[in-house]
């Protein structure tokens, strides 16, 4: 294999076009004309225009002229293209071919380990490892020709390459795939910039999360814009200064998911940029807001294969999500081109390259168009990466890239001959060049007797002999090398004829032994070529479907999105959390999202009337402390990451969401987790099942921030801390240098703000000491809740009064009620929580009652993706532990956590103009046996027990369909993989052990 | 009454520093009769008595229902309260874990290596545990305390909650086996799976390796007993005699249908006496379990659906399918930040999904000591059993009611005051609050 690839370059180098004026040669000159004449083909020049019986002129690697009228130059070699199809060769705008991208260590990221503060990168580059603007694929780039070679033998000519790593990888470059020296394959040397939120290989802790890499990438921006006003302070800064040499190239983003995508462009819309978007395959569950971004797209092409469902136990772990994602994936592309989106395909990193050309036809199969399909192998890409001058469809004057297949390439058993590139020919199906099908004309003569035959050969070279029986003939064919052999007569045990000869200029001549042993000669020729068999193209209504998109895209998801309604509650018992109390026999109409009247015997046309007798109306669950609905919570690689922003890493699609409607939640503020004193931006969100990431975020609430004492900031679990600060003490004098710096921030941007650096983390603490943001700290014990007061209130001399909006978890909090209240705090706890860690050896059960009475803002809240669906239960516990009236209890759930989120004029309690916020409950909401039955948000009803119970006999019948399709595919000798779970991500604080369940893994990120 | 408990505890308790709890004593044994009248009894085996009596003597319960109250007889008013079964706790780590989170030296629940057959847990059940009295004040008076481990886990025992050291508590010593079954789930590992390391290889492969070792173990102990005389005292191989001649039971920890009906194979092999413990998904086989016999200590009812599609309340509506099909089968509460202190509420909320009350009762007290092999000493609130009862201002089962006001094990009056309420009542003094 080895010797054929080599022996394979020199023929081409020996044929070659290239002349590389510098290099010296040894030996003599071998320059050619390189001029090639194919004709009589069937041209595809661009995805518009097919011209019938058609010539192809190419001179030293380039497009001379195309047309059906078209001068052959008397040099040219004439390649007879009869019956043959010419494309241009395709283009793939995302690979990282040849391009010595660094080995990701087996190991990969250890939160375990000695956080590595710095960049291990020597040289005069940026802070963060994963910032390498500086780093230009075409210097590492060398031709790679076994994966060249799979490139072309899927019909690419060009590609677009870059260093696949880090979060700004720098810039790649476009190369041709021909077997050359690296000189003359590059294109392009720095084509476009590329970009993604995987840090790659780099060691160094920050960013430990994807909020992080997201804050990261924000603050480069603004560094390079800082760093183009020359700041003294920062000297040479590479990177800084690559970055913005290479603002006015295109800019790729890898995003590899519908949400990411949605992600990076909000950080280019933020710079005022636009990203090229590397969009993964499950863009069509989310294409209306692909669309409405406007950017162009890469898709690939590698659908997942069917899993091995065979084993009903191993099925039982597989998500409907993912059966259906399955099922659905080939219609991604089909639905980018119904949106009307611009996009490319990329065959790099598929998991079986091989499938690349099934797979784009299955894309078709299952409604793409063809015109679409070819733009999106041609001119796209090739205008994506800037190279449609020279690439992308065939024209004078372009690079001679291009196919020579059998048929039209989506047809399923289209082969491609020959990828031309640069003029140069690479053998792809070579064997497919000739077509033998027809019938022949076979003379023997065996010692003077002559015997004719008729052969009649298919495509495949099966044959038939036909004489005086009809017998099966075995033909081979080597390049221009024949052998035949077929049974001297029917019946078993006859002996076979051979004839073995060389096919020239048609005419088939050899010679050959008869059944006996003796000597024989033999010619064949064409007398009736085979029809060529039209063949039958499935349209794309055929693909039957059983899966439907769902918002969001898991088995409890809707097909419609639930909408606003009028909703008229009748004859409730209303716990109003207002002075009203509790009401019986009570109505309740919602009208346009917001609770609309509140009386008895209310009507109200047109209105969803539900009857509440017997019932408890009450406002919807608020749940202070919550950490679901991310992709990821923590950014724990230092001791201050005010800068990241757990609303830019949403999941609108975390089961949890629902099951925590089902428990009558409606709002949760989505923290940040404990890893560190200053943590990030949390987010309140309202629990709209079906929504967007961006759908999720509570509309004007103010924004809030977490802060963590104790141990987990100290990583008290950790066995090799070397992050400051590892005692309580050091924790405190976190806190009082991170304001101390704040302030210093906001003299020097007042007093510069041209030219000071816009710092993310900074500016974050600036809002808080100007009352726009606000804290919620995560506490124990009575020392630090104390300190962390008195640290805040030292800013008052300058004339601050910002302090510490909330403690949460605060278990100690009993003990300083008294200094709560009067700094202002509210206190956000767990009903029962104890002996889970040494801080919290003194938790009691009745610290939340202790405090209620001290006159805190007492809240209970879950921090816990199961024990938030029962935080009505959770308040009970209070009226069982310190005696809390009933009223006051649920008010910890709800008015007193919308209080702490200074969300009380929204939501919290039954108040006409709040937001229709609520829940009917079958029981007093504070018992053990209360259920939701519906749970309803902004008018809508999220939550309905009893279509609930529908939706999940439809799950059932919907896995059983997919299951039995899976099947067939096994059957069909389809592949196949195995079915592994489907596993349940959870995110968790840090802070405790979150309540299991059988497939869950936990992401604690625990730094 | 109970104010007036609590008034007296908050007088003896003025004063004390925040690591208190040291003057909380067990109880003296019960001299006497003491019967409880005009009382709700609710028995644990489904039935409820009204305007009843429960009277009990030197720690046994000598009549339940319409009783005469003995002469001399102390006698505690029942109107208007609950009288139910003290709950069980079937399985847990209560005193082998103190604080389990950075505190390696608190921690004595999971030995190491593979087979530890012989180690037992009731040598290092810490009666001083500060939970303990938490788990009191809500109601549970016996727990099951098990080691944890790779494979074999070790030998569990049963204790009553109210004790000066680990032999006055034991309740039935060495009662069963510990296994953790090896999941057979061919994980992929989520998203983070390359930050986190874990097994080459095939999983399955790896399990089955497993449980392999294990049938070969018992072949091997089996062997053993056979032999005369032995070249060495196997301790390992000695431990489990009780489960070949019956005395002990297998516990086998196990979530996945595969794990439970390995774990029925292996108990059928060797003819041990089975209890799965987890079950997690016994409910897909619950008439299969029923059909062999084969009890379940279920997890926790307080958790996640195993799969984003099943039904949101699965694990709530567990239990009543189990009983549904006839299984017998108990409650724990395994959550490890309230530290087991909300059984009954396990218990409530399988009520609230389709078992009845009395039903859910019976999860948390019948049923686990028939499971753990001391139903004729308790679980019930009958003639003949220890007196470990409970009564109780409201309903037990529904947190906003459920106080407890007095609690007697084996007939003595136990304390209901611990570390927190200690603590309560020291900071109620500071601030003054009634």
């Amino acid at each position: 294999m080895r010797r054929i690839i080599l022996s394979l370059l020199l023929l081409v180098i020996g044929a070659t076009a290239f002349a590389q004026e510098s290099f010296p040669i040894n030996g003599v000159r071998d320059v050619r004309t390189g001029v090639y004449a194919f004709t009589n083909a069937t041209i595809i020049q661009n995805e518009k225009t097919k011209i019938e019986k058609g010539t192809l002129v190419i001179k030293q690697g380039k497009i001379v002229a195309v047309g059906v009228t078209v001068e052959i130059p008397k040099e040219a070699i004439i390649v007879d293209c009869n019956g043959k199809f010419i494309y241009p060769s395709f283009v793939d705008p995302l690979t990282d071919y040849g391009a010595n991208t660094p080995k990701r260590t087996a190991a990969g990221f250890n939160f375990g380990a000695a956080a590595q503060f710095g960049s291990n990168k020597a040289g005069a580059y940026n802070w963060n490892q994963a910032i390498k603007p500086e780093v230009n694929a075409v210097e590492s780039f060398s031709t790679d020709d076994a994966v060249a070679m799979s490139f072309r033998n899927n019909g690419y000519g060009v590609v677009f390459t870059h260093v696949k790593d880090g979060i700004a990888r720098g810039t790649g470059a476009v190369v041709t795939l021909a077997s050359t020296n690296e000189n003359n394959s590059i294109l392009k040397s720095k084509a476009a910039q590329v970009f993604s939120f995987d840090k790659g290989t780099s060691t160094q802790s920050y960013p430990s999360s994807l909020m992080g890499s997201i804050a990261l990438l924000r603050q480069t921006y603004l560094d390079a814009k800082w760093y183009a006003t020359k700041p003294a302070a920062e000297g040479v800064n590479l990177s800084l200064e690559a970055f913005n040499a290479n603002a006015g190239l295109p800019q790729i983003f890898v995003g590899d998911d519908k949400w990411s995508t949605l992600r990076a462009d909000r950080i280019a819309k933020e710079f005022g940029t636009q990203y090229i978007i590397r969009g993964g395959d499950n863009g069509y569950q989310r294409i209306d807001e692909l669309a409405k971004i406007k950017a162009s797209y890469i898709l690939g092409l590698d659908f997942p294969v069917a899993l091995d469902v065979e084993d009903a136990n191993d099925a039982r772990f597989v998500s409907l999500a993912e059966m259906k994602h399955w099922e659905l994936a080939p219609t991604n592309p089909a639905a980018f081109e119904k949106a009307g989106i611009n996009f490319s395909f990329s065959a790099a990193d598929m998991r079986d390259g091989k499938q690349f050309l099934s797979n784009l036809r299955k894309a078709v199969q299952y409604g793409l168009s063809e015109t679409k399909a070819l733009e999106a192998l041609t001119k796209t890409p090739a205008q994506q990466i800037g190279v449609y001058d020279q690439v992308g469809s065939l024209e004078a004057g372009k690079l001679a890239n291009f196919l020579i297949t059998t048929e039209p390439i989506f047809n399923s058993n289209t082969k491609i001959i020959e990828n031309w590139i640069q003029g140069n020919k690479y053998d792809v199906n070579a064997s497919e060049w000739n077509n033998f099908a027809g019938k022949y004309k076979l003379t023997i003569n065996n010692a003077g007797t002559k015997t004719d035959y008729t052969v009649e050969i298919k495509k495949d070279l099966s044959a038939n002999v036909i004489g005086v029986d009809t017998l099966s003939a075995k033909i081979s064919v080597s390049e221009s090398l024949v052998k035949i052999s077929f049974p001297e007569k029917k019946g078993r045990g006859a002996e076979s004829i051979r004839l073995s000869g060389v096919i020239a200029s048609g005419a088939w001549n050899g010679f050959g032994t008869d059944a006996k042993g003796g000597k024989l000669t033999w010619s064949a020729s064409l007398t009736a070529p085979a029809t060529a068999v039209v063949e039958e193209k499935k349209a794309a209504e055929t693909v039957k479907l059983i899966s439907k998109v769902t918002y969001p895209f898991v088995g409890l998801g809707n097909e419609i999105v639930p909408q606003q309604e009028t909703i008229l509650i009748k004859n409730a018992t209303v716990w109003t959390n207002e002075k009203e109390g509790n009401l019986q026999n009570t109505d309740v109409l919602l009208k346009a999202g917001k609770i609309s009247k509140i009386g008895k015997g209310l009507t109200e046309a047109g209105a969803r009337v539900i009857d509440g007798t017997g019932k408890y109306l009450s406002p919807g669950i608020i749940d202070e402390h919550s950490h679901i609905g991310a992709l990821s919570i923590n950014e724990g690689a230092q001791s201050t990451t005010a800068e990241v922003r757990v609303g830019d890493n949403m999941n609108p699609e975390d089961i949890n969401i629902y099951r925590q409607l089902s428990g009558g939640v409606t709002s949760s503020h989505i923290l940040h987790g404990s890893a560190n004193t200053i943590g990030g931006q949390t987010q309140l969100i309202k629990l709209r099942w079906g929504t967007t990431d961006e759908g999720l975020k509570f509309a004007g609430a103010d924004p809030f921030i977490k802060f963590a004492l104790g141990e987990n900031v100290k990583r008290t679990t950790s066995t090799n801390n070397n992050r400051f600060p590892d005692t309580r003490m050091g924790v405190e004098e976190v806190l009082t240098d991170a304001f101390d710096k704040a302030v210093d921030y906001q003299k020097a941007m007042k007093a510069n703000p041209t030219t000071t650096r816009r710092d993310l983390e900074l500016e974050a603490l600036t809002e808080i000491m100007n009352k726009k943001r606000f804290i919620t700290c995560h506490s124990y014990v009575q020392t630090e809740i104390t300190y962390a007061m008195r640290a805040i209130e030292k800013f008052n001399a300058q004339g601050y009064d910002f302090n510490i909006n909330t403690f949460t978890h605060i278990l100690d909090g009993y003990k300083v009620a008294d200094k709560m209240k009067k700094h202002g705090s509210s206190a956000a706890t767990f009903s029962d929580w104890f002996a889970y860690k040494t801080e919290v050896t003194d938790a009691i059960a009745y610290n939340a009652a202790i405090m209620h009475n001290v006159g805190v803002n007492t809240v209970i809240n879950s921090d816990d993706a199961e024990m938030a669906r029962r935080l009505n239960q959770e308040a009970g516990k209070i009226v069982k532990y310190g005696g809390v009236s009933e009223e006051d209890a649920f008010k910890m759930v709800t008015l007193n956590p919308a209080k702490a989120l200074h969300i009380e004029n929204k939501v919290g309690s039954i108040k006409v103009g709040k937001d229709a916020d609520v829940v009917l409950w079958s029981e007093n909401p504070l018992s053990i046996y209360a259920k939701s039955l519906y749970t309803i948000v902004d008018g809508t009803v999220y939550f309905d027990r009893e279509k609930d119970a529908e939706r999940s006999k439809q799950i059932t019948a919907e896995r059983t369909k997919l299951i039995q399709k899976m099947l067939g595919d096994k059957r069909a000798g389809m592949p196949t993989r195995p079915a592994t779970p489907s596993t349940q991500i959870l995110l968790e604080c840090g802070d405790h052990d979150h309540n299991e369940d059988l497939n869950t893994i936990y992401e604690s990120q625990k730094n | 009454m109970q104010k007036k408990y609590l008034s007296i505890f908050a007088l003896a308790l003025l004063g004390l520093t925040a690591s208190a709890q040291d003057n909380v004593y067990p109880a003296a044994s019960q001299k006497g009769v003491t019967i409880i009248t005009h009382t709700t009894v609710h028995v644990g085996n489904g039935t409820t008595l009204t305007d009843a009596s429960v009277a009990f003597e030197n720690g046994k319960i000598i009549g339940v229902g319409n009783v005469a109250v003995p002469a001399g007889a102390t006698v505690i008013d029942g109107t208007g309260k609950q009288v139910y079964p003290g709950l069980i706790l079937p399985t847990s780590d209560l005193g082998l874990r103190e604080i389990s989170s950075g505190v390696r030296g608190s921690n004595d629940y999971a030995e190491i290596g593979e087979n530890n057959a012989n180690i037992r847990s009731i040598v290092a059940y810490n009666t001083d545990s500060k939970i303990i009295g938490v788990l009191r004040e809500n109601g549970i008076l016996l727990a099951g305390v098990a080691p944890q481990g790779e494979l074999i886990e070790g030998q569990a025992s049963v204790v009553q909650l109210d004790a000066w050291n680990y032999e006055d508590a034991a309740y039935k010593m060495d009662n069963g086996l510990y296994i953790n079954m090896p999941s057979l789930m061919p994980r992929r590992g989520g998203r983070m799976a390359f930050m986190r390391p874990g097994p080459g290889g095939d999983p399955v492969k790896a399990a089955m390796e497993k449980i392999e070792t294990l049938k070969q173990f018992f072949k091997d102990a089996k062997a053993y007993y056979q032999e005369k005389t032995h070249a060495a005292n196997n301790l390992k191989l000695e431990a489990v005699r009780g489960l070949f001649d019956g005395k002990q039971k297998l516990f086998v920890r196990a979530n996945e249908v595969k794990q439970i009906l390995l774990a029925m194979d292996l108990a059928t092999s060797f003819g041990f006496k089975l209890v799965i413990v987890g079950g997690t998904e016994a409910y897909q086989i619950a008439d299969l379990l029923a059909e062999n016999n084969v009890p379940v200590i279920l997890d926790r009812q307080h958790a996640l659906p195993s799969m984003e599609d099943d039904d949101v309340d699965q694990p709530y509506k567990t239990p009543a399918v189990l009983q549904k099909a006839g299984v017998l089968f108990c409650l724990n509460d395994t959550h490890d930040q309230s530290r087991f202190r909300n059984l009954a509420f396990n218990a409530g909320t399988a009520a609230t999904y389709g078992l009845t009350k009395e039903q859910a009762l019976s999860a948390v007290t019948l049923n686990a000591a028939k499971i753990l092999g001391i139903e004729d000493k308790t679980g019930t609130i009958e003639a003949g059993k220890d007196a470990n009862l409970l009564i109780v201002n409201g309903d037990l089962l529904d947190m906003k009611s459920s106080v407890i006001g007095q609690a007697f094990i084996q007939g003595r009056n136990v304390s209901l005051d611990n570390k927190c309420k200690q603590l309560y009542n020291r900071y109620k003094h500071k601030y003054q609050l009634k």
